[in-house]
């Protein structure tokens, strides 16, 4: 630390980071645009301008720009002294910047509207004409208004340098820079809704939020965690007039940082869909009409099922939702809501963390990894976010060379000058061709099992107690010589598998590379993917238990209460059949209409996630509390208060603590349901909220009371201290003059660092293992005829209810195969044809190169065909009368090695 | 939407074996393919007369580099023409000595003669006009180009004498 003077006040700040950084982390306003605390600085803007004088003695000083200068020790800074020339620097930026706030939706939210006013650039002196340019059409997700342009480079240096699209660039020069693609058409990247939050200004936009658009004052919001992976990044959804309007990221430095990737943020449409069900329904018989119901009498038949019924619980439903069904039917009735296949994966995933030497990789270690083995994990497709993690890490020779030649790691592009494409190694071992492959050393393609083979052997290359594998051939045992190289030669290596190939071997080989990393001291970096938000939840509340799905589809019991579960998406189709038509009674709780609540006697309305409280546990045993944003309309209520009896979400929480090994940790998530600041709950709306009262005149004049939140801590109410730094739960960060999510900043210890209020979640699992051991390297060969299956996953159109959400479906297509050219030709199949897979009807074909020959890929959760019908081999045939589905759009499928024309 | 893009977007044409010549041999000179981005597009141009899109995808194609990448380098340089250009471009100098003696003028008298303005091609498709702002022969201002040949001292009537032979070579 060095001590630095800025206009007078004294401050120690870190000499690695630059001036911009230290003097925002000391929570002085300097204005900026071009940095950005993910992606370094490039001084282009000159808007951190500030003075540094030589001595004490220099009364002149010479101008820097903060974000390019290191602190020094002793040095003496003005931010006062420079501010005429910021002043004149965002003037001549502005010159080219429309005067359009009030129909632009960047306004109230907007970095440029804030830097402008704190510059003093309050009045315009340019009458002269402004470039004017032509939009491009970008997509479904986000908007394109390049009038409002000031050319800081943030949407290139994010798009491009950090989240590696290659369909994105700057065109032209001075002031008709453009920014846009070559032709227009959808934007490739799976993260490009951050340019919303990345651009200081209002040139892309969220799309989805445009077409029901609402001020950022006007929103209510709370803190949640996103539902549609097991990653559980932390975002802020915003509702008015009833509908979730839109997803911004919230920050959590160890699951999400400052990103989230586009499933997140546009797959809520869901919660606003003409699917919901919105009414307690009831049916004499599977085939009946369903009948209204009033909501008191179908709570009192749901709760009169105890001790009568089984209950299945669901990956997608809080921890207390499961828990509160738990308690009705009784643990020994309870049966996991997942294919038993993911089950033993999930138990075997719990097994791993909490009985072997490793470290559970957070997103940070994960960017600070310097060698990184992928094993069986199309990541980008499976837990997103990670993947943009795992970009990072290859960045990371680069920082390392710009330490031997001692220059500083903020200097962005002269960093990414001196590394010239040299990276970090990353191997991926996978099926098929993944969206990674480009910041990959090697990329191997292989089965499931054979990647488990490698990953055997290079346990046994790193410790030789680990068990060895036989039979490799040459350019296999290479392979594994040079990853056990890198991952020995790295300081912090990483091991990435995950549950998606469906391979227990996969599991227990990434389990026995990061055992034989640890050296007695330093634990490996181990990240196990897990498919949806809950799924290590309700893995850790089956406590071991052996209640798969199987046995309750074969329980025999007449009565069973499915909770958010469409049992269809989970088992084949014909025992979920046969389970339906054995059953006298069917309860379905869920939020969205499904075939298994199609068939139900007794349907619940359930809450979403944006209008219900309660815990999800991430893939690395992370529990994150979320917030309800808004009420839901009765009778709509979170599942957890179908189940029980007037209870507050935080009681139930409480009990699962009770019940849980290490489960106190949750009690802390929440500061408690009689928390206040000031006396008063924190309001979910900014003070600004307007229309309080003018938003229902059209039904009645009299201002109704305010919705009651009775789990406490919140309230739907813009009354009490909003989110600032006394408040224990970070709503939206906003701070004066600091109206855009650049407030951010105010609320960090530190740039980039641990917020001062909130919490970051609670580690669910004790993984405090010290010694070695090891799984044996088995490996079972999938035999049988036909073509071995390959799981295709998709970030759209995959999941259960983020498919539902139409910006989604925009970027989705339906079910699919994927083979190999050569495999193809000998089915005589044409880009045009389709496939008849076994029993289950016909779908598309897509040509893939890198789908191994006697394999084919086949897309999981997609519209048109069950995945749990699949054998691990199936037989194709070239389907007759064959006529392509309409949502057939292979077009959405981006993936290097496909072949089309 | 997306369908409409799909069935109008331009596609990569073949590039000439002598294109491919040139390119080949610049790419000896550089480290990375991607590096010969700029010379390349040179190239195609010289035998093109301008880089059409399917040109620039062509060239993106056979660089690997992805075409939106190389469209930044094709359209930060001034002389990249990513428009069709008559048989001979005028590149008129238009900075501070050419305009001290009297360019404006000269400039005025072009338009009238060929009915063109900066940016337009004559309907004969002779002509292109396109100022530049520094031929670096100041001290023999007002000077232009035409193609590779550079003009000094400029008077209206050398200006139509320069037409007249161009016009002529047809």
């Amino acid at each position: 630390m060095v001590k630095i003077t800025v206009d007078g006040k004294v401050f120690e700040v870190d000499p690695n980071n630059n001036l911009l950084q230290e003097i925002l982390s000391q929570q002085e306003d300097l204005p900026y645009f071009c940095w950005h605390p993910a992606m370094g600085s490039v001084g282009s803007c000159r808007q951190c301008a500030i003075i540094e004088y030589a001595n004490d003695e220099d009364q002149r000083g010479r101008q820097v720009m903060a974000c390019m200068t290191s602190p020094r020790e002793g040095g003496r800074y003005s931010i006062a002294a420079a501010a005429k020339f910021r002043a004149q620097a965002i003037e001549s930026i502005m010159t080219k910047h429309p005067h359009d706030c009030p129909v632009c939706e960047e306004g109230g939210e907007c970095h440029l509207q804030d830097m402008t006013v704190m510059s003093g650039h309050t009045y315009r002196r340019y009458d002269g004409k402004k470039v004017t340019h032509t939009n491009q059409y970008l997509g479904p997700f986000i908007g394109h208004e390049m009038n409002r342009c000031i050319t800081c480079y943030r949407c290139v240096r994010y798009y491009k340098d950090y989240a590696g699209g290659k369909d994105f660039g700057p065109q032209a020069s001075h002031n008709h820079t453009y920014f846009g693609r070559f032709q227009e058409g959808p934007l490739e990247s799976e993260f490009s809704g951050n340019l919303v939050e990345v651009c200081p200004t209002g040139v892309f936009t969220d799309k989805v939020f445009s077409k029901h658009y609402s001020r950022k004052w006007d929103l209510q919001t709370a803190p949640s965690v996103c539902a549609a992976c097991g990653v559980g990044c932390n975002i802020t959804p915003g509702e008015r007039y009833g509908t979730l309007r839109r997803v911004v990221n919230r920050f959590n430095h160890e699951v999400n940082g400052y990103f989230i990737c586009d499933k997140g943020r546009f797959g809520t449409g869901y919660v606003n869909s003409d699917e919901r069900i919105r009414v307690a329904m009831t049916r004499t018989t599977r085939d009946a009409n369903p009948v209204l119901t009033d909501p008191a009498a179908a709570k009192a038949q749901l709760l009169s099922l105890k001790g009568k019924a089984i209950g299945i619980g669901s990956p997608r439903a809080s921890l207390e939702s499961n828990y509160a069904l738990r308690e009705l039917v009784g643990a020994e009735n309870f049966y996991a809501g997942v294919s038993d296949v993911e089950f033993g994966l999930l138990n075997q995933v719990l097994d791993i963390y909490q009985n072997r030497p490793v470290n559970i990789a957070n997103i940070k270690d994960i960017e600070d990894s310097d060698a990184v083995l992928i094993l069986g994990e199309d990541l980008t497709n499976t837990a997103a976010r990670l993947a943009l993690a795992v970009r990072q890490s290859a960045k990371n020779l680069a920082k390392e060379l710009a330490e031997q030649a001692k220059f500083p790691a903020w200097h962005d592009a002269a960093i990414r000058q001196l590394a010239m494409g040299r990276k970090s190694p990353v191997y991926i071992l996978a099926g098929h061709a993944t969206r990674l492959d480009d910041i990959a050393k090697k990329v191997h393609i292989a089965s499931a099992q054979d990647s488990a083979r490698i990953g055997f052997a290079v346990a046994h290359a790193l410790d030789a107690s680990a068990p060895a594998v036989s039979g490799l051939s040459e350019a296999e045992q290479a392979l594994v010589d040079s990853i056990a190289a890198d991952l020995k030669a790295a300081k912090r290596p990483l091991i990435i598998s995950g549950t998606s190939s469906l391979e227990p071997a996969l599991l227990n080989a990434a389990a026995n590379i990061a055992t034989a990393l640890f050296d007695g001291d330093k634990k490996a970096n181990l990240a196990l993917t897990v498919p949806e938000a809950n799924s290590l939840g309700l893995a850790l509340l089956m406590q071991g238990s052996s209640n798969t799905l199987g046995k309750a589809l074969s329980s025999g019991k007449k009565t069973a209460i499915v909770l958010e579960n469409d049992l269809y998406r989970r088992a084949p189709s014909a025992q979920v059949d046969a389970f339906i038509e054995s059953l006298d009674y069917l309860a379905v709780l869920d939020s969205l209409q499904h075939p298994t609540g199609e068939a139900a006697n007794l349907v619940l309305p359930a809450a979403t996630f944006a209008e219900s409280s309660g815990t999800f546990v991430n893939y690395e045993g992370r529990a994150q509390y979320f917030y309800s944003v808004f009420k839901p309309v009765a009778p709509i209520l979170a599942s957890c208060k179908w189940l029980t009896e007037g209870k507050k979400t935080q009681e139930i929480t409480a009990q699962i603590a009770a019940l849980l090994p290490n489960g106190e940790v949750l009690n802390k998530l929440t500061p408690g349901p009689d928390f206040t600041v000031a006396g008063m709950r924190v309001p979910r709306q900014q003070h600004r909220y307007s229309g309080r009262t003018a938003m229902r005149a059209h039904i009645n004049v009299h201002e109704p009371k305010q919705e009651q939140d009775e789990d406490g801590i919140l309230a739907y109410s813009m009354e009490g201290v909003p989110a600032l730094k006394d408040s224990t739960v970070f709503n939206t960060p906003w701070a004066p003059g600091w109206n855009s999510n650049q407030a951010l900043f105010k609320f960090e210890t530190a740039v980039g660092g641990p917020l001062k209020q909130a919490t970051v979640g609670e580690h669910l699992i004790v993984a405090n293992a010290s010694s070695k051991s090891w799984y044996a390297a088995d490996v079972q060969q999938v035999s049988g005829a036909g073509y071995r299956v390959v799981p295709l996953y998709h970030l759209f159109g995959s999941e259960e209810l983020t498919a539902r959400s139409e910006a989604i479906q925009a970027k989705a297509t339906s079910a699919y195969v994927a083979l190999n050219p050569a495999d193809a030709e000998k089915l005589g199949l044409g880009v045009t044809d389709g496939v008849q897979v076994q029993h289950n009807g016909s779908v598309p074909v897509l040509l893939r190169d890198s789908i191994l020959p006697g394999s084919v890929g086949i897309s999981v959760g997609l519209k048109g065909l069950n995945f749990q019908n699949m054998s691990a081999t199936v037989e194709l045939n070239k389907a007759n009368d064959w006529q392509t589905p309409k949502d057939w759009r292979s077009s959405n499928i981006i993936v290097s090695d496909k072949r089309d024309i | 939407m997306s369908n409409i893009i799909a069935s109008t977007a331009p596609k990569a044409r073949q590039l000439t074996p002598e294109e491919i010549h040139e390119i080949e041999h610049e790419k000896k000179h550089y480290p990375y393919a991607q590096a010969v981005g700029l010379e390349a597009l040179k190239i195609v141009q010289k035998y093109q007369g301008w880089v059409s899109d399917e040109s620039l995808l062509a060239v993106a194609e056979y660089l690997d580099i992805p075409p939106d990448e190389l469209e930044g380098v094709a359209t930060f340089f001034n002389l990249i023409y990513r428009r069709p250009v008559g048989k001979n471009v005028i590149l008129f100098c238009d900075s501070v000595a050419c305009w001290m003696l009297g360019c404006d003028s000269l400039k005025e008298h072009i338009t009238k003669r060929l009915g063109i303005d900066y940016g337009q091609t004559t309907e004969d498709n002779l002509f292109t006009l396109i100022p530049v702002p520094c031929l670096g022969d100041c001290d023999r201002a007002p000077t232009m180009m035409v193609g590779n040949q550079h003009y000094r001292n400029l008077t209206p009537e050398k200006i139509d004498e320069i037409i007249a032979e161009y016009r002529a070579k047809g």
